[in-house]
């Protein structure tokens, strides 16, 4: 880890003010910090966000939820509220990374970590996300986790996030602060596609801190799933993930959300697929159809093709469990 | 230690006071931003029960309890640390009486190398303060954070759901 500057400050506009293209924030430090140690990051200053006020859940005047940028993932995935009015959310956290990393890591930094990609992890190889320009050895090498949707020449990666396939799913909006003052972002607006500046992840800038995520009103207790497919029983990241929810007026579907990890730079999100499903009736041949509908566009690379088909299964599968046995509301 | 790394890092990169209780002792240090919590429990405190695996955030031997919730110390900067309370292996037996969950890895034999045995039982701990795992598949996944190269996984398990109950009637042990 190379050597850098600390500070701490006590309020948000301290930190905002002290941020410059040559610092990050560090929260729970769980990606930021592995970055750091195989020196493909190396900020020269970070700014400790632990003691600003963002470690709690609030509830909105609309009947929705604020939750703060640092609240942990393990705390944001046990609460009463999350549990009861967001299981999905719950379910997508808990799927995540191992406990410990779960009660360091925080939910704004969460929405910024970092792909998996091993070109990207391996200093000793070119990547266009890593080193703009110097090539991607991954859309000519071993793709096998890569993308399958939305990819470019440039970049193939994917985003690693579960909590944030359920926060595309749910319609979250991201709340940041700047030098120029607040904003909001649609969390389907907050991650990029690769296009040609894959090293950009999100649409961030470098003063800009993300100070909470707002879920609105609908959390689709009644009916959602999480599914996620991975290379072992738990504590790897996700081949193919489906956040998948449903409102229902008995058969007929009334709104859908339907949204894909592991297959793209973001979350990967249908909005035609969603609005396709509202009128239809439960049943394998409608899932199955969105599930077509979804991938028609696919494009997979030499070692991931087996994504497409498993795409296929693990959305018919979540869409059918979100309808039939519902959430895990208790 | 700080003094050689003064002469040879930048003034700017000073080391910061920080005031931790540390198995339950008070401890004010001086410690470089860039020190790890491991780091700093392992090559400046001599408390080397907290193991470096693979330095990654993915092996857990380094676990350690951080105000009663079970962390990585690989991936923890020792100045953010300020103010908290931190447990280690060390500091769970009450003098010469063991933690529970020392004593039923004992009664299982709950290893066999004992290098990921530290985070194990830290992890544990964690785990029965939490108080979330109901049955052995639900310890298992809540274990996953641990890994054992020498594959004692089910005497791992079979020892947690053994001193759960021991665990959680005492309160837990932050």
């Amino acid at each position: 880890m190379n050597p850098f500057r600390y500070s701490k400050p006590d309020t948000l506009q301290a930190a905002v003010e002290l941020s410059s293209a040559n610092s990050r924030f560090i929260a729970g430090g769980t990606n930021l910090l592995d970055l750091m140690k195989e020196n493909l990051t190396r900020p020269e200053h970070l700014i400790d966000i632990t003691g600003l006020p963002l470690a709690d859940l609030s509830e909105t005047p609309s009947g929705g939820v604020m939750i703060g940028a640092l609240v942990s993932n393990a705390d944001l995935a046990w609460h009463p509220w999350i549990e009861r009015r967001y299981p999905l959310l719950s379910q997508a956290i808990l799927a995540g990374a191992s406990p410990q990393l779960r009660n360091m890591a925080s939910t704004g930094g969460n929405l910024l970590q970092r792909t998996r990609c091993y070109y990207f992890y391996d200093a000793s190889v070119p990547c266009n996300k890593r080193s703009p320009g110097s090539g991607c050895p991954a859309r000519s090498g071993l793709n096998r986790i890569h993308a399958i949707l939305g990819a470019s020449e440039q970049c193939v990666a994917t985003h690693p996030s579960d909590m944030c396939v359920a926060l595309a799913a749910l319609d979250a909006v991201v709340h940041v602060l700047g030098r120029g003052g607040p904003r909001t972002i649609e969390f389907a607006d907050f991650h990029r596609l690769p296009g040609d500046a894959p090293d950009r992840d999100n649409q961030l800038a470098d003063d800009e801190l993300i100070t909470y995520i707002e879920l609105p009103p609908a959390g689709f207790a009644e009916h959602s799933h999480y599914l996620k497919i991975r290379d072992r029983a738990s504590y790897a990241f996700a081949l193919v993930s489906v956040a998948a929810a449903l409102e229902l007026d008995g058969p007929v579907i009334r709104q859908a959300r339907l949204v894909l990890g592991g297959v793209a730079h973001k979350p990967w999100r249908d909005r035609a697929v969603e609005s396709w499903l509202v009128g239809q009736a439960v049943s394998r041949e409608t899932f199955t159809a969105a599930a077509d509908a979804l991938l028609q566009d696919a494009e997979p690379l030499a070692h991931n093709g087996f994504k497409v088909k498993l795409a296929r299964r693990a959305i018919v599968r979540a869409l059918s469990e979100a309808a039939l046995v519902g959430g895990t509301a208790r | 230690m700080s003094a050689t790394l003064s002469e040879a890092t930048p003034a700017s990169f000073v080391p910061h006071p920080i005031r931790l209780t540390l198995n339950g002792s008070v401890r004010e240090l001086q410690v470089l931003p860039w020190t790890t919590l491991l780091d700093l429990l392992r090559e400046q405190l001599d408390l080397v029960g907290s193991k470096k695996g693979c330095d990654h955030g993915q092996c857990g031997a380094c676990t350690v309890l951080r105000d009663g919730k079970r962390i990585n110390a690989c991936l923890t900067l020792a100045v953010m640390c300020d103010g908290a309370e931190l447990t280690t292996v060390e500091g769970l037996a009450d003098g010469d009486e063991l933690h529970p969950m020392q004593r039923a890895f004992i009664k299982h034999d709950a290893f066999q190398c004992g290098y990921c045995t530290p985070g194990q039982i830290c992890s544990a701990v964690g785990l029965a303060n939490e108080g979330r795992a109901q049955g052995s598949a639900e310890i298992s996944e809540l274990m996953s954070g641990n890994l054992c190269r020498c594959g004692a996984y089910n005497n791992i398990r079979d020892a947690i759901e053994d001193a759960l109950p021991l665990c959680q009637q005492t309160g837990g042990e932050s």
